[in-house]
């Protein structure tokens, strides 16, 4: 009696709604940013030249560049090439891993400065700077735990779809972990010109 | 008992798994509904014990059962228990699972995994809960609103409990996804928009509510990690941060939440009124509109609660006007609610009883909320136990009496049995006067001027604190007196068929219980309304 249920439309609805959960959850950060912002325009001028702008850029063109890669997982998969598809999502993980491990050295040397939550150095440089610093802690340290869940996820679909559970005929998990990957994306085509570029 | 042995089980002996692990591993919308159902049940009975203790504490002033600190932590656990594990899961996740594929044609959710999911989470939020109670810094006493600065100062075990609550969310949030693509994407065929019961039309609502809103409350609650981690001061004003700004990001999401809470409940009682009255459900599109409109508008109005935390007059205004919106679709629903009783053939069975004290509670809990919603007023009642009167007039005499209602109207489908009809009666009795005097007695003390949240008071008001404690008394004896009724009735009551109260939506057209997949081997075809009851009759028990 047991009817196989598939519904890959019902598939992606369901992932457009999450993703939607997913840019409020960010949007309480930034609506914190634009307060603060509002509070301490030049404060916040001072704290965004502190940030290295060259791992900001390049974190940015490596997301950019996993999206595509990501991407062409899906028409690969599409066209039944399930070699370059393999080869394709393993390369967004490998981009994945690249900018946390841009991020890493990044922080590090804030931190190794003294500049992060709650430290004494930051308190001394006003309130301003404090809630800038703050913020892009939180705000990227977000958007880096999601990078990890987004990688993790990419990596079951790899392994499904060497398993063959994810075939050319049914490729709905790969698209929704596509998905995904574009609003890990998306969200930090925001916060690198929000924290790096336009103060 | 021979007789339960020869008897259909439905779901709950067709399963790919038997025993223990056939309940906590199965993807059936039913078992996860149950499963919800009693975690439910369980939560809502120790935060009542809990609310005993607080009016127990309240009954004399100067005579102490407590310190101010156990009174403190006790309101904390009994709000956080009473919002994030009872009331705001208590009709989406259980009623919901259990009823609202059948009702739309579905064999189950849209994505079953997803679901039992999210009761892992629930679970998760319920052990999280309870460990902080136990542990580290002793329970939570920031009050369930978790404000700052006192939450991110205070040495109790404010982490956990924000854990909690954040993994409850997330629950939350699953159940909400779920339902949004499973009314869109399940309906079966001929089961158009004008034909979904108005408990679907208030589930989809709610969804949409739980999705939208539920995030902010996700990130409010790992601020407050953050802070109590870090020290960073995002809401100390020393550092530049701004506590009232806590204030908007938690109301952004937990005004919302009580629609969360109101509007499924408010679908139930769309259910029962009708089958009860004999009569279609008077003005659907505006019951269905209404729905979509409270939950819109209902996400607007947040900061009515900050009127005295320093907002601008501009603010405080503009906060007060919307909240005075809410109240029409609110009246719309009141309003076709009776119309639907005018003229109907009306009978009194336990489930209208509760349908119809929820239209008496719920209309006088409105009322009083636009009291509190005038900004003039809200000064004065402001921290009173007006608003904790107020709150639970909206939430117990709304929500928990619609509960009631979907546990007395559904119960009978699930386990083909019925509860004693009598001693529900005498149990909804003392439970409406009870809670009547006992949340009554509060608002008018509050209206007196006494504070909330205080565990001790001034003498002048002792009187109206006693009247209100001995009315907890009765309530409590109601209570217990329903839950003992309705456990007998699912042991061993009296079988019932199919469809004892001669009721119109398609649940009540599958064997009793409902079994796996719930339709047999042909998918449903509907071709009448939800409330069309021509033709329909209550099988003789």
């Amino acid at each position: 009696m047991s009817h196989e249920h598939r519904d890959d439309t019902g598939a992606r609805f369901g992932m457009w709604v999450f993703l939607y959960t997913e840019i409020i959850l960010f949007s309480g950060l930034f609506l914190l940013y634009s307060v603060a912002l509002s509070k301490f325009p030049h404060e916040f001028g001072i704290a965004s030249h502190k940030l290295n702008i060259y791992f900001g850029a390049i974190n940015t063109l490596i997301l950019l560049l996993s999206s595509l890669t990501m991407a062409m997982a899906i028409t690969a998969i599409q066209r039944g090439k399930i070699k370059q598809t393999l080869l394709l999502t393993s390369s967004t993980i490998g981009l994945a891993l690249l900018f946390l491990v841009n991020k890493f050295f990044e922080w590090s040397a804030e931190i190794g400065h003294g500049i992060y939550p709650g430290s004494e150095h930051l308190a001394a440089m006003g309130p301003g700077v404090t809630q800038f610093f703050n913020l892009y802690y939180f705000t990227a340290g977000l958007h880096g735990f999601h990078v990890i869940v987004g990688a993790t996820l990419i990596g079951v679909v790899t392994v499904r779809v060497k398993m063959g559970k994810v075939t050319p005929e049914r490729y709905v998990l790969l698209e929704n972990s596509a998905l995904y990957w574009h609003l890990v994306d998306l969200v930090w085509i925001f916060v690198f010109p929000l924290y790096y570029l336009i103060l | 008992m021979s007789e339960s042995t020869s008897r259909y089980g439905g779901f709950f002996t067709e399963s790919p798994r038997s025993g223990f692990l056939g309940w906590v591993l199965s993807t059936d919308h039913k078992r996860i509904g149950l499963l919800y159902l009693g975690c439910i049940v369980t939560m809502f009975i120790v935060g009542a014990c809990l609310g005993l203790a607080l009016r127990l504490q309240l009954f004399q002033s100067g005579h102490s059962i407590m310190s101010a600190q156990t009174y403190n932590a006790t309101f904390t656990v009994h709000g956080v228990i009473m919002i994030f594990l009872f009331i705001i899961p208590s009709i989406p996740a259980a009623f919901g699972n259990l009823v609202l594929p059948i009702m739309i044609g579905a064999r189950d959710v849209s994505f079953p995994k997803v679901n039992l999911l999210s009761w892992y989470c629930y679970i998760a939020g319920a052990v999280l809960a309870v460990v902080a109670i136990f542990s580290g810094g002793g329970p939570p006493d920031t009050g369930w609103t978790f404000y700052v600065p006192f939450s991110t100062q205070t040495t109790t075990n404010v982490n956990l409990a924000v854990t909690a609550a954040f993994m409850l969310g997330f629950s939350s949030i699953l159940t909400g996804i779920n339902f949004v693509t499973t009314i869109h994407r399940l309906r079966c065929k001929g089961m158009g928009w004008g034909k979904l019961p108005m408990f679907v039309w208030t589930l989809y609502a709610t969804a949409w509510v739980q999705v939208l809103a539920t995030p902010m409350l996700g990130i409010t609650l790992v601020l407050i990690f953050l802070e109590r981690t870090f020290g960073a001061g995002l809401f100390d004003v020393a550092k530049g941060g701004d506590p009232v700004l806590y204030q908007h990001m938690f109301w952004i999401y937990s005004h919302p939440a009580v629609y969360i809470m109101i509007l499924p409940a408010m679908g139930v009682i769309s259910e029962i009124i009708p089958v009860f009255s004999r009569k279609p459900l008077f003005g659907y599109w505006a019951m269905a509109f209404s729905s979509l409109a409270i939950a819109f508008a209902g996400s607007l109005v947040w900061a009515h609660h900050m009127y005295t935390s320093g907002m601008s007059d501009m603010a405080i205004m503009i906060f007060s006007f919307l909240t005075f919106i809410v109240a029409i679709p609110s009246a719309i629903k009141i309003f076709n609610w009776v119309s639907t009783l005018h003229k109907g053939s009306i009978q009194l069975a336990p489930p209208m009883l509760y349908a119809l004290s929820f239209i008496f509670l719920f209309a006088i809990g409105g009322l009083g909320g636009l009291a509190l919603g005038a900004a003039a007023a809200d000064i004065h009642l402001h921290d009173t136990t007006f608003v904790v009167g107020h709150f639970h007039y909206v939430m117990f005499g709304g929500t928990g009496f619609a509960f009631f209602g979907a546990l007395h109207y559904w119960l009978p489908k699930f386990f083909a049995r019925m509860y004693n009809h009598k001693v529900a009666t005498i149990a909804w009795a003392l439970i409406f006067v009870g809670f009547n005097i006992t949340y009554m007695a509060m608002q008018a003390v509050g209206i007196q001027g006494m504070p909330r949240r205080y565990y001790d008071y001034l003498p002048q008001f002792e009187p109206l604190n006693m009247v209100s404690t001995v009315g907890s008394w009765i309530l409590a004896v109601g209570l217990i007196l329903m839950f003992v009724n309705l456990w007998r009735g699912i042991r061993n009551g009296t079988p019932v068929g199919i469809n004892p109260w001669a009721a119109a939506t398609l649940e009540w057209t599958v064997p009793s219980p409902p079994p796996m997949e719930n339709f047999g081997e042909e998918d449903p075809i509907v071709t009448r309304g939800p409330y069309d009851f021509k033709g329909v009759v209550a099988d003789e028990p």
